[in-house]
C-alpha cells in the first residue's frame, strides 16, 4: 500500500500554499499530492484569459516539474479521491488505489451548480472552472454567434465580456436585480452593468430561465432555446452556465467528516477527524464578521487557508487562528477596475439589521467619470470599502478590517484620500 | 543553508519628507517626473494628531515593497506573473503573463504593489538591479541599501570555529565579534587570546580541550604581541604561511599589553592584532582602563560625593598605532557589518607582510548597565554620534574615513541608552562634546595630509 506522511488532494491555490508551508517546516517528510486534473498546477481564475486568448494554455502553469523535483514533492495527476477511512488513515482513490497518510489535506475546490432547469440536460452547455472548460469555451466562441450566459456572478460576467469582444452577440440572464451580489452594492452594480450594456449586452436581469430546449432547426443539437419567467425566448448557439460553484466533497460519505455547504472546519483548519484537514474552496470555515461558518470561494483566502493548514499539518510553531472570511474582490472590466474589500452593503449580509447609528457610511459618486466610493464604519472600525475606478489597496484595507482599526481621529483623511491614508496607518502600525 | 538578500531600509527619524527618491523612482522608472509612477511612496500628512500613541502620530512614513521572503502577492497571482528570484531576493513582475487582476494587491498588506492607472498595470519596486535610484539621492541618509545579506550568503558555508557553548554574558558583542572573524580567518591560523572576557568566556578552553577548533592559546597581558612574533618567525623557518592571530581586550592592548604591541609593530611583525575595546577590564568586575571614557562609573571610577566617575579621558588607541605606520590599521563596529568585513579583509591581507591592528568598538551590557537586547543599537549609534569613528589607514594611502563624520546624531541619544552615563551632569557631557570634537578635528586633519598627498 502507497504511503506517505502528507497527502494533499487537489493541486490549485489551496493546495499549493499548504505544500510550501509544510516544506517551511519539514523539507524532508514524505509527500504527495494527488489531483484529478491532467495538468501542472494552474488558477481557475485565470481561466477568463485563457478564453480571451491573453494567456496560452500552455503558459498558465504556477509550478513547474522541477519545483516537485527539487522540494521532493510527488505528483500524481490523473487520479481522484472516491472516499477516505479515517480510523485508518487511509484514501481511496478512483482506481481503488489505497493511500496511507499520517496527515491528509482536503483542497478540492468547487466546481460548477447546474442549476435544475427543465431541459438543461439535454442541450450542450458549457462551465468554467477547467483549463479543458476554458479551452472548450474559446473554441466554441470561434464557431458561435449567439451566446446566452446564465448568472451575473464574476465568472458569468468575466465569460460575457470575453464572448462579446470575440465577436458574439451576448445576453446574460440573472435571476436577482443586480449584478455581482455581495461584492457591490446596487448603485455600484448598475454602474459596472452599464458598462455592460454599452458594449451591446443584452442584460437580463432579474429573470428566471424556466426552462431550455433544442434549436428546433438545429440538426446537431448545438444550439438552444431559453424560455423566461416572462414568457419570453431566446435562441443561441452557445450557452455559458455560470450559476455559481459548489464545494467536491462527495467522497466524504461514509467517512463520518462532519460537512454542511462544505468541510466544516476549525480555525487551523481541522476538521473534525483526526489528521485531516481542510482548506480552501472546499471548506467552511469562520466568518470574519459573525459566528457562522461560511465557504467564501476566493483565491486569496483559499491561499490564507492553505498556508494555515500546511502550519497546522507540520506543527509549525508559529500557527496562528485564522481570522475570518472577508468578503474580497478585484474585478476589471472593459479596463476599469473595481475593487471590494468587506461588506459592500449594510442592507443585507452581516450588517443587516445593525442599528443605524452605529453605522457610518461615507459615499462618493462621480458618474460622468464612473467613479464610486463607498466606506462602510462600525464604531470608527472599517467595515468595508469598495470601489469604481477608486485607487486602494486593498491589502491595506484588508488588514485595517481584521486588526478593527479604530479609525476615528483620521475619519475625514480617510474617506477623502483611502489609498495615502491607508498606506500611512500601515506602515505606523505594521511596517 | 538559506541565502541572504540585499534590502533597501528606511531610518524613519532622519528623512524629512524632502520627495527627492520618489522623483528619482519616477525619473528611473518611467522618465518621468511624476510621483505617482514612483514605487517608493513618502507619506506625510497635513493633520498629525500629535499623539504618538494615536494610530496616526504624523510621523513621515513609507510604502514600498518588502521583496518578503514569503511573499503574499506571488501566492495571490493566478497567472505565474510574479516571482521570487532566488538569486536576487526581488520579486519579479513578468509583463508576458500579467492578466491585470489585482489579486496581487489583494495579498500585499504594504502598499508595495500597487495599480497605476495611468500605464494600465501594476508595478513595484525592482531594486534597480542592486544599484537603488532612491536611495542616492536620499540627502539625508534616510535610505540606505543594505548589503548584509551578501555577508551572510559569504559566511553560511564556512565554519564556526568557536565551540557552540561559549559562556559569554548575554548580548555579548566580543563572542559576535570574534566568531565573525575566525570563521573568515580560517583554519591555517594560531590564536593568541591574553586575559580578558575572550579567554574568560572559554575559548581557551577547560579540563584540557580548546574553546576552538584551531590552535589557540593563552599568553600574559604582557607578551602577547613578542610571542606571536616568536611562533611567527619558527613557521616563517619551516616555510609554512600561518596567520597569526591576537585577540586582546583594552587592556591588554593599551594598558599592560602596550611595550609587547608597540615594538611588534615597531619591527612591523607579520601578525594581525585586533583590540576588543569594551572601555574597561569587564572581566574581572568593571574596573576601569586607559580606554575609558571620562565621566563613565566604573567599579574604579564610582559616583558619589567625592567621585563623579573617570575623571581622565580615554586613550585613542587606533591614533596612536596609526602613528607606529603599521602596514595597516583600521577602526569597526559591527553595526556596520560591511565595512568591518572589508577591513577585516584587508588585515588579513596585510598581516602577510607586516602589523595589522584592528580597533573594534564592543558595547558591554554588562558592564556598561544597558539592555542585552540593545548591544546593536549601542554600537550604531556610538558611531552615529561621532563617540567613535570608522576609518582606515596605509603608509600609502593614509588615513580615510570609511563613514562620514558629518551630521551626526545628538550626543546625547548615544549616553542616554547606556547607565555607565545616567549620572553625567550637563558639564561633564560637554566635556565629552568637546572631546569627540577634537578628537574628529585631529583625525580630519590627518585625512586631509591624505588628500594633499
Ligand atoms: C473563471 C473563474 C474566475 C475567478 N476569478 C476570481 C477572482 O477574480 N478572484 C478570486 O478571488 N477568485 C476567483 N475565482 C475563484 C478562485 O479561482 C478559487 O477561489 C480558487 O481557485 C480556490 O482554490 P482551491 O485550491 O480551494 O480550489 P480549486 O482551485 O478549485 O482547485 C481544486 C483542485 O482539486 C482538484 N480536485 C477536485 N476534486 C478532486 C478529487 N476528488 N480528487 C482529486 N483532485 C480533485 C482539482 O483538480 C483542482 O486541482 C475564480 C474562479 C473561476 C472559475
Amino acid at each position: 500500500m502507497p504511503h506517505c506522511k502528507y497527502l494533499i488532494i487537489g493541486s490549485s491555490h489551496a493546495a499549493l500554499e499548504a505544500v510550501s508551508a509544510i516544506r517551511m517546516q519539514d523539507t524532508e517528510g514524505s509527500l504527495t499530492m494527488i489531483t484529478r486534473d491532467s495538468h501542472l498546477p494552474y488558477s481557475p481564475t485565470v481561466l477568463p484569459y485563457v478564453v480571451s486568448g491573453r494567456s496560452k494554455a500552455d503558459n498558465v502553469a504556477l509550478r513547474d516539474q522541477s519545483y516537485f523535483e527539487q522540494h521532493a514533492v510527488e505528483f500524481v495527476t490523473n487520479r481522484s479521491l472516491s472516499s477516505i477511512e479515517p480510523d485508518c488513515n487511509t484514501a481511496v482513490l478512483d482506481n481503488g488505489d489505497r493511500w496511507q497518510y499520517e496527515k491528509l489535506l482536503l483542497a478540492t475546490g468547487a466546481s460548477p451548480i447546474i442549476p435544475p432547469i427543465p431541459g438543461l440536460d439535454k442541450v450542450k452547455h458549457l462551465v468554467l472552472r477547467t483549463l479543458e472548460d476554458a479551452v472548450a469555451l474559446r473554441d466554441a466562441s470561434q464557431k458561435a454567434k449567439k451566446a446566452i450566459v446564465l448568472g451575473a456572478g464574476l465568472v458569468g460576467m468575466h465569460g460575457a465580456e470575453n464572448l462579446a469582444e470575440a465577436g458574439l452577440e451576448v445576453t446574460i440572464i440573472e435571476m436577482q436585480t443586480q449584478v455581482l451580489p455581495g461584492y457591490f452594492d446596487p448603485q455600484a452594480a448598475q454602474m459596472i452593468q452599464s458598462a455592460f450594456d454599452q458594449h451591446g449586452i443584452n442584460m437580463k436581469m432579474g429573470h428566471k430561465a424556466v426552462s431550455i430546449s433544442p434549436q428546433s432547426s438545429d440538426q446537431q443539437n448545438t444550439g438552444c432555446r431559453v424560455e423566461l419567467d416572462s414568457g419570453e425566448t431566446l435562441d443561441a448557439d452557445l450557452l455559458l452556465v455560470s450559476t455559481g460553484v459548489r464545494p467536491i466533497f462527495d467522497y466524504c460519505s461514509g467517512s463520518h467528516l462532519q460537512t454542511d455547504q462544505g468541510i466544516l472546519v476549525d480555525n487551523h483548519m481541522s476538521t473534525n477527524q483526526k489528521n485531516i484537514w481542510a482548506a480552501g474552496d472546499v471548506a467552511q470555515a469562520k466568518d470574519f464578521y459573525s459566528d457562522t461558518k461560511v465557504t467564501t470561494g476566493i483565491l486569496p483566502d483559499a491561499v490564507e487557508q492553505g498556508r494555515i493548514a500546511g502550519m497546522a499539518m507540520s506543527d509549525d510553531p508559529s500557527l496562528k487562528n485564522y481570522s475570518g472570511g472577508v468578503p474580497i474582490n478585484t474585478y476589471t472590466f472593459y479596463g476599469q477596475q473595481a475593487i471590494s474589500v468587506g461588506t459592500s452593503d449594510s442592507s443585507s449580509g452581516p450588517l443587516n439589521g445593525e442599528p443605524t447609528d452605529k453605522l457610518e457610511i461615507e459615499l462618493t459618486v462621480d458618474s460622468d467619470k464612473g467613479y464610486f466610493q463607498k466606506i462602510i464604519f462600525k464604531d470608527n472600525r472599517l467595515q468595508g470599502i469598495s470601489g469604481i475606478n477608486a485607487a486602494l489597496d486593498p491589502g491595506i484595507m484588508w488588514q485595517l478590517i481584521l486588526r478593527r482599526i479604530d479609525l476615528g481621529a483620521v475619519k475625514k483623511e480617510f474617506v477623502a484620500q483611502p489609498l495615502e491614508t491607508g498606506r500611512r496607518l500601515m506602515s505606523g502600525t505594521w511596517r | 543553508m538559506g541565502i541572504g538578500y540585499n534590502t533597501i531600509t528606511f531610518n524613519q527619524d532622519k528623512c524629512d519628507g524632502c520627495g527627492d527618491c520618489m522623483l528619482a523612482c519616477a525619473q528611473a522608472k518611467a522618465g518621468s517626473d511624476d510621483i505617482v509612477h514612483s514605487r517608493i511612496q513618502i507619506l506625510t500628512t497635513d493633520q498629525p494628531s500629535g499623539d504618538p500613541q494615536a494610530s496616526d502620530s504624523g510621523a513621515i512614513e513609507l510604502a514600498m515593497c518588502r521583496q518578503c521572503g514569503d511573499p503574499k502577492c506571488v501566492s495571490n497571482c493566478p497567472a505565474a506573473a510574479l516571482t521570487k528570484n532566488a538569486t536576487t531576493g526581488t520579486i519579479d513582475w513578468h509583463a508576458d503573463k500579467c492578466v491585470n487582476c489585482l489579486l496581487c494587491t489583494v495579498g500585499c498588506a504594504f502598499g508595495g504593489i500597487t495599480y497605476n492607472a495611468e500605464i494600465g498595470h501594476v508595478t513595484k519596486c525592482d531594486s534597480c538591479d542592486g544599484n537603488p535610484a532612491c536611495v542616492k539621492v536620499c540627502p539625508k541618509g534616510a535610505l540606505e541599501y543594505n548589503t548584509s545579506g551578501s555577508i551572510y550568503n559569504r559566511i553560511s558555508d564556512k565554519d564556526d570555529l568557536f565551540v557552540p557553548g561559549l559562556s559569554a554574558c548575554q548580548g555579548c558583542n566580543s563572542e559576535l565579534l570574534i566568531r565573525h572573524t575566525l570563521r573568515n580567518v580560517g583554519t591555517n591560523v594560531v590564536v593568541a587570546t591574553p586575559p580578558g572576557c575572550i579567554p574568560g568566556m572559554g575559548t581557551v578552553g577547560y579540563n584540557g580541550k580548546t574553546g576552538t577548533k584551531v590552535p589557540v592559546f593563552h599568553p600574559l597581558l604582557t607578551n602577547t604581541a613578542s610571542m606571536l612574533a616568536g611562533i611567527k618567525k619558527q613557521y616563517n623557518r619551516v616555510g609554512r604561511d600561518v596567520t597569526m592571530l591576537a585577540l586582546a581586550g583594552d587592556g591588554g592592548v593599551g594598558d599592560v599589553g602596550f611595550q609587547s604591541l608597540s615594538g611588534a609593530a615597531e619591527r612591523n611583525e607579520q601578525q594581525l592584532f585586533m583590540c576588543v575595546d569594551n572601555e574597561g577590564y569587564m572581566n574581572t568586575g568593571m574596573q576601569s582602563s586607559g580606554s575609558t571614557p571620562a565621566g563613565s562609573w566604573t567599579s574604579t571610577t564610582p559616583v558619589g560625593k567625592e567621585m563623579q566617575g573617570k575623571r581622565t579621558d580615554a586613550k585613542n588607541m587606533a591614533k596612536i598605532m596609526m602613528m607606529h605606520n603599521c602596514e595597516y590599521v583600521a577602526t569597526a563596529s559591527l553595526a556596520f557589518m560591511d565595512d568591518y568585513y572589508e577591513k577585516l579583509d584587508k588585515a588579513i591581507a596585510a598581516s602577510k607582510h607586516g602589523f595589522a591592528y584592528l580597533h573594534v568598538y564592543a558595547p558591554c551590557p554588562t558592564g556598561w548597565r544597558f539592555p542585552a537586547a540593545d548591544t546593536i543599537e549601542v554600537c550604531r549609534k556610538q558611531v552615529e554620534s561621532n563617540f567613535v569613528t570608522l576609518w582606515d589607514f596605509t603608509p600609502e594611502q593614509g588615513l580615510r574615513f570609511t563613514r562620514s563624520t558629518d551630521n551626526p546624531i545628538k550626543m546625547a541619544e548615544y549616553l542616554k541608552q547606556i547607565g555607565k552615563y545616567r549620572h553625567l551632569s550637563e558639564a561633564q557631557v560637554e566635556h565629552l562634546q568637546r572631546r569627540v570634537n577634537d578628537q574628529v578635528r585631529s583625525l580630519k586633519a590627518f585625512e586631509q595630509l591624505t588628500e594633499v598627498s
